[in-house]
């Protein structure tokens, strides 16, 4: 558990800054610039903070007041950099044992072997870091992290130097090490992409400060909170189960708290607990049940909130379930629907708008 | 048969001897001063890089004056160093190495300090973050780091200390068996009627020592690179 309340000033930008990230993913999400990386700096003992306090399950690592500053070695903390930093006069292994050895063995929470299995990194230990691909070199900076034991694992855009297919091939390591190793972790990211694939918790960063954070699907669905999610982003984020495929139709049917979803065809088992993105442009809203009508999912709701967007656009929330839908519809129709807070109504989605890349696996 | 003379196994012993502790004695401080210069900002930095490099333009034969009036046996730290730990440098061999240490100082230095700067910062903070306190990731991160300059300082400071001679002769003189290295040896010969071919064949030894010196630095420069690149 982290605990974080620091002021800094850094030129003309103030960074005012509380946080606390409890276990499992927490993303630092704002555009560049918009102070991610100090934070994650100020937590590691990288970077000072002017006055605040930071804590880690109850350890005091800062304290303005308490003239406390304890030193980045003495903070237990894993730091995975945006580029590798792997050592490049040391091997693979002595990469990886650098921050073990430091510690006495009783303090040691990770094994060597599960970590090396897990990353798939077994066969590169004798090599040298300048001998490795970039999705190889930020494996082992992970597993090196790992080792240290660390109470947080700190995260700094580990992808952002990558290409997309290193990113593809790395994604699914980082979206396991939460819950494999138990460490939670303080991903700091601009991609909304990765975020939704990997965060249980969400922090919106603007102009030095958080503007919202709170768990990753409300926070998602909220049109409010749209100028720091981005524009090209608006839709609900739902959690839902794989409830079956259809390979005779190529579909797949995800069960979620509202409804059953059917969605062009996932690769994913049956089973798995997923997140998928319904972006907000691709739902529509019919007073009453359309009969004979192509699009798959006509899901009874609620509406929760009517707004203007801007002048021909609005924002409208549906309650499904306990799940919320945030709908976009021109301000034309809102003129003929005149939809209110409370009326019962129908959500629209066509299957095929879901595309693949919309629906993540978070197990 | 190239088979060296008394006269001249002395004076390359010497030469060695010297050089090889006025790197030896040097290279501390000189990682120190590199250290210092590459990495700490403070009021009169200029002033302090500036005395370290004087060598490099002063006259040697300035130099050494200087290091008599200060180390001889009546100046103000020589006389110190005979009255309380007995250490005579005016006129020894060790004061030959200190004079010869003083000139090479500000090369070995520069490179060194070049080192430093190559070395990226981003690698001592990872090194901080898994729990490695600052003395310790200087020798495990930091120093095998800058390795290939501070190399290249050490066999810099070695050839020039070989070549030392304007410092030396004005501190320690000219005396055989004692301070007598390659270079003053070979002067002295210049000096005497006759002494052409001698001189000649001490030339060829120099040529070939400063030439074994650059081609070891550079078969160990290549030699560490090369691990780095793995």
């Amino acid at each position: 558990m982290l605990e974080l309340d620091v002021r800094r000033r850094q030129g003309d930008f103030n960074l005012d800054v509380r946080l606390s990230a409890g276990p499992g993913v927490t993303a630092l999400y704002g555009r560049s610039g918009s102070g991610k990386t100090s934070v994650i700096n100020m937590v590691a003992g990288l970077a000072r903070p002017d006055e605040g306090v930071i804590r880690v399950d109850g350890r005091m690592l800062f304290d303005s007041r308490a003239g406390i500053d304890l030193a980045p070695e003495a903070r237990r903390l894993g730091y995975v950099f945006q580029e590798h930093r792997l050592f490049p006069h040391l091997s693979v292994r002595g990469n990886l044992e650098f921050g073990e050895r430091l510690l006495p063995g009783s303090e040691r929470t990770q094994s060597f072997d599960k970590v090396v299995q897990l990353l798939g990194i077994e066969h590169l230990l004798d090599r040298r870091p300048a001998r490795l691909s970039g999705g190889e070199k930020q494996r082992v900076a992970i597993g090196r992290a790992l080792l240290a034991s660390p109470r947080i694992l700190l995260m700094d855009e580990p992808l952002a130097a990558l290409d997309p297919a290193r990113k593809a091939e790395l994604l699914p390591f980082i979206a396991q090490l939460a819950r494999q190793f138990g460490v939670p972790i303080l991903y700091v990211s601009h991609s909304m992409d990765e975020v939704l694939r990997l965060a249980d918790t969400l922090a919106l960063m603007d102009g030095g400060a958080v503007a919202a954070s709170g768990p990753l699907e409300s926070l998602m669905g909220d049109p409010g909170l749209r100028p720091l999610t981005g524009r090209y982003e608006a839709g609900a984020v739902i959690a839902a189960v794989v409830a079956g495929h259809d390979a005779g139709f190529g579909i797949s049917r995800l069960a979620f708290d509202g409804g059953t979803l059917i969605v062009g065809r996932s690769e994913l088992a049956v089973g798995a607990k997923v997140r998928v993105r319904i972006h907000a442009r691709d739902v529509a809203i019919a007073i009453e049940a359309p009969e004979r009508v192509s699009i798959r999912n006509v899901l009874p709701a609620s509406v929760v909130s009517v707004a203007a967007a801007d002048a021909f656009l609005v924002d409208v929330v549906l309650a499904c379930g306990a799940t919320r839908l945030w709908v976009q519809i021109t301000a034309l129709a809102q003129a003929q629907l005149n939809l209110m807070p409370g009326m019962r109504v129908h959500a629209l989605i066509k299957a095929l708008t879901i595309a693949r890349g919309d629906v993540a696996s978070v197990d | 048969m190239f088979t060296l003379t008394p006269l001249e196994i002395e004076a390359l012993r010497l030469s060695l001897l010297v050089s090889f502790w006025a790197v030896a004695a040097s290279l501390p401080f000189g990682v120190g001063c590199a250290w210092v210069l590459a990495r700490l900002d403070f009021p009169g930095k200029a002033v302090v890089d500036g005395i370290i490099h004087l060598p490099l333009v002063l006259p040697p034969v300035v130099v050494g004056y200087g290091l008599l009036v200060v180390l001889g046996r009546r100046g103000v730290v020589g006389a110190w160093l005979h009255d309380w730990f007995g250490i005579t440098l005016a006129f020894t061999w060790k004061g030959a190495a200190v004079a010869s240490a003083v000139i090479a100082f500000p090369l070995m230095v520069r490179a060194i300090r070049l080192a430093l700067e190559g070395v990226d910062r981003g690698l001592e903070q990872a090194a901080r973050t898994l729990g490695c306190g600052p003395v310790r990731t200087f020798w495990s991160v930091t120093l095998p780091l800058m390795l290939p300059g501070v190399l290249t300082g050490v066999i810099l400071g070695f050839a020039r200390s070989l070549s030392e001679f304007g410092a030396t002769i004005t501190f320690v003189s000219n005396i055989p068996g004692e301070t007598r290295t390659l270079p003053i040896a070979l002067y002295a010969l210049t000096q005497v009627p006759g002494g052409d071919e001698a001189a000649f064949r001490l030339c060829v030894i120099s040529v070939v020592v400063a030439f074994a010196a650059l081609l070891a630095s550079e078969f160990l420069a290549r030699r560490v690179q090369a691990r780095l690149k793995g």
